[in-house]
């Protein structure tokens, strides 16, 4: 009985074990000297077990008495955080090593987070939950301050702390409560007790703080304001890390818990997640505007991003969880080649943040600027780039469901975020002319990185590479 | 061959207008004219072969949709081979003209190159025309339609230098856009109506249109009726009818050339020809025609008395062609097809020679064009005198009475003014005989102003006024033949006795209307079984049609009015001009009001202008200032820089870098979800 358990949870044992056996074998040999062939093993390792769930997929499994599920919806989650990560562990070397702070710890620790993620995205009870999460987040308090010498980088590990740990407090108040008025933590029993009868208030109240928990997590307004504070602080890989994988998890988790505890009452989550997505959407857009920093840009841009993809959740039917994987899926994507590009921002050897450094790079760098201005438009959801059939997904879900205002609220806000992301093909096509304000070559990873994404946006509009066909399947698995 | 026709001139323009530069000025013109006179070559031996069958020439599947199939196809008969003679006749001549006429032309600047441009519009024209007469389903002939409405613009404004003929040729375009939208709604309804747009199939379905009742705006249309008068909307445009004819004298901005081949002699007559093509559907709307002879006959008196003041002789010229326009709508408007084909042609002959020839006055005497400043002129550029003076002895309508002899424009339009008599309305026919009088007043005003006299105006341009060169003159001699001759020849095929003409039109006579023709000697049997059907022939009079029949027998006093009309003309002319030249001038003061009123063109510009321009410029400028600008623009730029930024402050501003506020956004965020869900979700 265990080993069928423990078959179900076979990659993510698989990690754990190896994060474990890396860090004892780096501490007893070369340390941080270790360091980049460590990240090279994790990464291939990643890859390796992102194939390996991709084509083992197979039918729905349950273990240990049903708090962990291993379902079409699980694997597609894992793949992308699988894939993502590993991309950004690999852009991360050359970056980390000429700060210096390329130490062993990173990659493991990123592994943990993984395993962490892994287990949110196929947790079936709310103690499985709570605890994926914090591996996960405990995880990356660390890796948010994992230069310790800079006191940006500690103070956004201390904010994201303590911040982090103030939901999670909510999120098991949340958890108590629900637990208090179902009598099961089992998201099969949830589910079976607001079937029976009346949604009691309590559990609405429970409701609402585990939504609150899981909105910090996806940095949906108004608990998003730990994200750009974080995502400048820490270091540049960490926060492409950030962008990546742990909001696909969260928002897959979100979608999980929802629809898998409270799909008997998607009235009523559905009107809070709607005022969510719109409140980040609107934010996200509005204040990028003012940012100089391209990092606290970044953050603003996901918040937005964000937003779009609870849009999709929002509509709280099976088109709109497809929808919403796809629109993570491309936000992924996008972000993975933009950060490849904000990681080879450097002048004389320092990293460069500031977005007028990009003043005239198509005089001196077509490419990565065609490159980057694919990316941008396609951020902006500007059509026929791939981004924007992201948006028309979920946009459509939102207008199947009823969600008009909110899917109107969305093209207005898609609009006026389009400024910032304009504004820097702008500095990179017609800003001042002047001295090079970058040098310094580019990394092939990276740049490798940056041309597949922003290929991928421009190729992907002929069928989005089949994410819509995989997406539905997956769909299916948790809306039925 | 009837490809070669079609192409030829397309092809043409393709290697003119885009290959000049590598094949040189002068050899890209001398292609597009070569080709054009290849396509007039085989269109005379298409028209002098054809034995009247209709036959179709498939080229390629246009437009598959639904029900709604279109090839496209030359179709071959008489109306169509009549056209291809007509325009590619007065378009090669045309183009040879141009050589002279376009040489050193003072709109440009030294070394610039805008001949080729010229002659690849020429022979673009001429494409799209001959797609409109060869047309074999209406949709393919809306395309030619059209496609002459471009060539027509493009050369209207050539000259775009000019302020002035920017300004016709957008209004050319404009106006000829509100028949175009009359036009568009008869194919609708066509294509409502039959569910096909091929001509074969609209004219079998004719007398089933005739019968058929449509509800529109209320009340209930005979189809046929509804149809016919969309269609002569669009003819009203294209053809310059009367309320949609303001374009035509402003079109004379273009060089003289174009007024020629477009303005006169093709384009223009577009109308005419589509009425005549769709004469089985006209031959069943009574109303409709009714209405073509009422605009044809106003438009004809209108431009007549327009036309009797004008002082720039290409203004004359034009308001003639618009009053013989009306002419040859009258006739088709009775139902007497042939006799509007008729006029059609000799019409191209004479008024395109009449054209060619002012403009080699404009051009001997340096684009002076105001006739005021002529005179005299008759010794100094003699070949050119007799061309016109061939020209004008053709419209007005010389020949010997009561016989078939005469220039081409006594028997044409004599045949219609004896129509309109025979079709019972004598008031059309008085109104035409009128205008007949005053055709030949400002013919002859004409010639006496420029020709005879006492040189008046710029010394200088008088003492330097020369011959044309060959290239000019070889074009009047031939159209002057045609002026002289057209008439006599083919007056028995176009308005000869019934079988004649029946025989010319490839109108099938069969076995038993033969025997009751023959019994009622050729006056129209009772209509009855045998009689052709809509669309056998090129064209089609329903069995109780006897206009031209009753036309042959009119009195001998109808026959001999135009003659005499025309002899008023003239006398009164020479009156003018030659006797007493300062009667005009105590004429014009007598009748200062009636002057004004001719000379503003009956003030329908400034009417239009009140009514339709200067409402509608304030409408736009309406919606530009205000909607656009003020709405619109503002509301962006009020979101943009206004709101959007102060909230852009706002955010960063609570971005305070404070742990205890961010917290404090996060309790204060659950604390309203909660207090929200409380009041909505528990109600539940």
């Amino acid at each position: 009985m265990i080993s069928a358990d423990l078959s179900v949870v076979l990659p993510e044992i698989a990690l754990a074990v190896y994060a474990m056996v890396a860090m004892l074998a780096a501490v007893y040999t070369s340390k941080d000297k270790a360091a980049p062939i460590l990240v090279w093993i994790t990464s291939a390792l990643f890859f390796a077990l992102a194939v390996w769930l991709g084509v083992t997929a197979g039918e729905t499994r349950t273990a240990f008495g049903g708090a962990i599920v291993d379902d079409g919806f699980a694997r597609f989650a894992k793949v992308v955080i699988l894939l993502s990560a590993g991309a950004v562990l690999l852009m991360s070397i050359e970056h980390m090593r000429r700060s210096r702070s390329l130490l062993f710890e990173f990659p493991i620790l990123i592994t943990l987070a993984v395993v962490g993620m892994m287990l949110m995205v196929s947790a079936h009870d709310l103690m499985t939950l709570y605890v994926a999460l914090e591996l996960q987040s405990l995880a990356l308090y660390v890796v948010a301050a994992l230069r310790r010498d800079s006191l940006k980088s500690t103070e956004a590990g201390l904010k994201y702390f303590v911040l982090g740990a103030l939901s999670s407090g909510l999120l098991l108040y949340g958890a108590s409560l629900v637990y208090g008025y179902a009598g099961t933590t089992l998201f099969s029993g949830i589910l079976a007790t607001i079937e029976g009868g009346e949604m009691p208030i309590g559990l609405l109240f429970g409701l609402v703080f585990l939504i609150t928990g899981l909105g910090f997590k996806v940095s949906a307004v108004p608990f998003h304001m730990w994200t750009p504070d974080v995502y400048e602080g820490a270091p540049t890989p960490v926060t492409a890390f950030f962008a990546t994988a742990p909001k696909m998890a969260a928002m897959a988790l979100f979608a999980r818990v929802m629809h898998d505890a409270f799909g008997a009452v998607p009235g009523d989550w559905g009107q809070v997640v709607a005022v969510l997505s719109l409140l980040s959407m609107a934010l996200g857009a509005v204040a990028a505007i003012g940012q100089r920093n391209i990092k606290r840009l970044m953050a603003y841009s996901s918040i937005a991003h964000m937003g779009y993809a609870l849009m999709g959740l929002a509509a709280g039917t099976q088109l709109g969880v497809q929808a919403m994987l796809i629109y993570m899926a491309i936000y992924v994507t996008m972000s993975v080649g933009t950060f490849a590009f904000i990681l080879s921002m450097q002048k004389d050897g320092q990293p460069v943040t500031d977005i007028r450094s990009l003043n005239m790079l198509s005089a001196s760098e077509p490419l990565k600027a065609l490159a980057m201005l694919v990316l941008l438009f396609s951020l902006a959801g500007v059509p026929p780039l791939v981004g924007f059939f992201g948006k028309f997904y979920v946009v459509r879900a939102a207008v199947d469901a009823g969600l008009v205002w909110l899917a109107v609220a969305g093209v207005v806000a898609s609009v006026v975020g389009a400024f910032y992301y304009l504004r820097i093909v702008f500095y990179m096509y017609f800003g001042e002319e002047g001295d090079a304000q970058l040098d310094g070559s580019m990394p092939a990873v990276l740049w490798g990185f940056l041309m597949v994404s922003a290929f991928a946006m421009v190729a992907g509009v002929v069928n989005l590479f089949g994410v819509e066909g995989l997406a539905l399947m997956a769909a299916q698995t948790l809306v039925n | 061959m009837e490809k070669i026709i079609l192409f030829a001139p397309l092809i043409g323009a393709i290697l003119c207008g885009f290959g000049w530069r590598v094949l040189g000025e002068k050899a890209a013109m001398w292609t597009t004219t070569a080709l054009v006179f290849l396509s007039c070559l085989f269109s005379w031996v298409v028209f002098l072969g054809f034995d009247g069958e209709m036959r179709q020439v498939d080229i390629f599947r246009w437009i598959e949709s639904g029900s709604m199939v279109a090839d496209w196809a030359i179709r071959v008969d008489r109306l169509t081979a009549i056209m291809l003679i007509v325009v590619t006749t007065v378009s090669a001549f045309v183009h040879l003209y141009s050589f002279g006429y376009m040489d050193h032309d003072e709109n440009w600047r030294e070394g610039e190159s805008y001949k080729p441009r010229f002659f690849a519009y020429l022979s673009f024209f001429t494409f799209t025309m001959l797609a409109l007469v060869t047309a074999d389903n209406i949709v393919q002939l809306f395309f030619g339609w059209e496609g002459v409405g471009v060539a027509s613009y493009l050369l209207i404004g050539f000259y775009y230098r000019k302020p002035s003929a920017n300004a016709a040729a957008i209004k050319a375009f404009i106006v000829n856009r509100v028949g175009d939208f009359g036009f568009l709604l008869g194919i609708f309804a066509l294509f409502f109506l039959v569910d096909s747009v091929r001509f074969d199939d609209i004219f079998a379905a004719a007398p089933v249109i005739g019968e058929t009742d449509l509800t529109f705006l209320n009340g209930t249309w005979n189809a046929a009726n509804v149809v016919g008068v969309l269609l002569f909307i669009g003819a009203m445009g294209k053809s310059a009818q009367l309320f949609l004819h303001t374009w035509l004298p402003d079109a004379m901005e273009g060089p003289t050339p174009v007024s020629a081949l477009i303005h006169a002699a093709t384009m223009v007559t577009a109308g005419v020809f589509l009425i005549c093509r769709m004469s089985p559907v006209m031959e069943f709307a009574p109303d409709a025609k009714t209405m073509i002879v009422v605009v044809g006959t106003a438009t004809a008196v209108f431009a007549a008395t327009v036309g009797l003041v004008q002082n720039d002789i290409k203004r004359v010229i034009a308001y003639s062609t618009c009053s013989q326009l009306g002419y040859m709508f009258v006739a088709a408007g009775v139902g007497v097809y042939s006799a509007a084909m008729f006029h059609l042609l000799t019409h191209a002959f004479f008024k395109a020679l009449l054209f060619l020839g002012a403009g080699s006055v404009i051009h001997a005497m340096h684009h002076e064009q105001d006739m005021r400043n002529y005179g005299g002129l008759k010794d100094r550029i003699p070949y050119t005198f007799y061309a016109m003076l061939i020209g004008t002895l053709a419209i007005t309508g010389v020949g010997i009475p009561l016989t078939h002899i005469g220039f081409a424009g006594f028997l044409s339009k004599d045949a219609i003014i004896e129509s309109a008599w025979g079709s019972g309305a004598t008031w059309s026919f008085w109104a035409l005989v009128g205008a007949a009088a005053m055709t030949s007043f400002y013919s002859w005003r004409l010639m006496f102003l420029t020709f005879w006299g006492k040189p008046r105006g710029d010394k200088h341009a008088h003492e330097h006024a020369h011959e044309s060169p060959k290239t000019m003159l070889i074009p009047l001699g031939v159209l002057s033949v045609g002026a002289v001759l057209a008439g006599m020849v083919w007056f028995g095929n176009f308005f000869g006795d019934h079988d004649q003409v029946n025989r010319f039109y490839g109108i099938p006579v069969h076995a038993a209307a033969e025997a009751g023709h023959g019994a009622a000697e050729g006056h129209g049997a009772e209509a009855g079984a045998g009689y052709p059907l809509p669309g056998e022939g090129a064209i089609y009079m329903a069995p109780d049609n006897h206009v031209m029949d009753d036309a042959h027998h009119a009195p001998v006093w109808v026959k001999v009015a135009p003659f005499m009309a025309m002899l008023i003309g003239l006398g009164t002319a020479y009156l003018f001009y030659i006797t007493t030249p300062d009667l005009p001038g105590r004429t014009a003061r007598a009748f200062r009001p009636v002057y004004l009123f001719l000379l503003n063109k009956w003030y329908f510009d400034e009417l239009f202008d009140a009514i339709f321009v200067n409402p509608a410029k304030n409408i736009g400028r309406a919606l530009w200032k205000g909607g656009d600008g003020g709405v619109i623009d503002g509301a962006v730029n009020g979101v943009s820089m206004g709101i959007v930024p102060f909230f852009t402050r706002v955010a960063g501003r609570l971005q305070s870098g404070y742990l205890y506020h961010y917290a404090f956004v996060m309790v204060i965020g659950i604390a309203l979800l909660i207090t929200w869900m409380m009041l909505t979700g528990g109600a539940e």
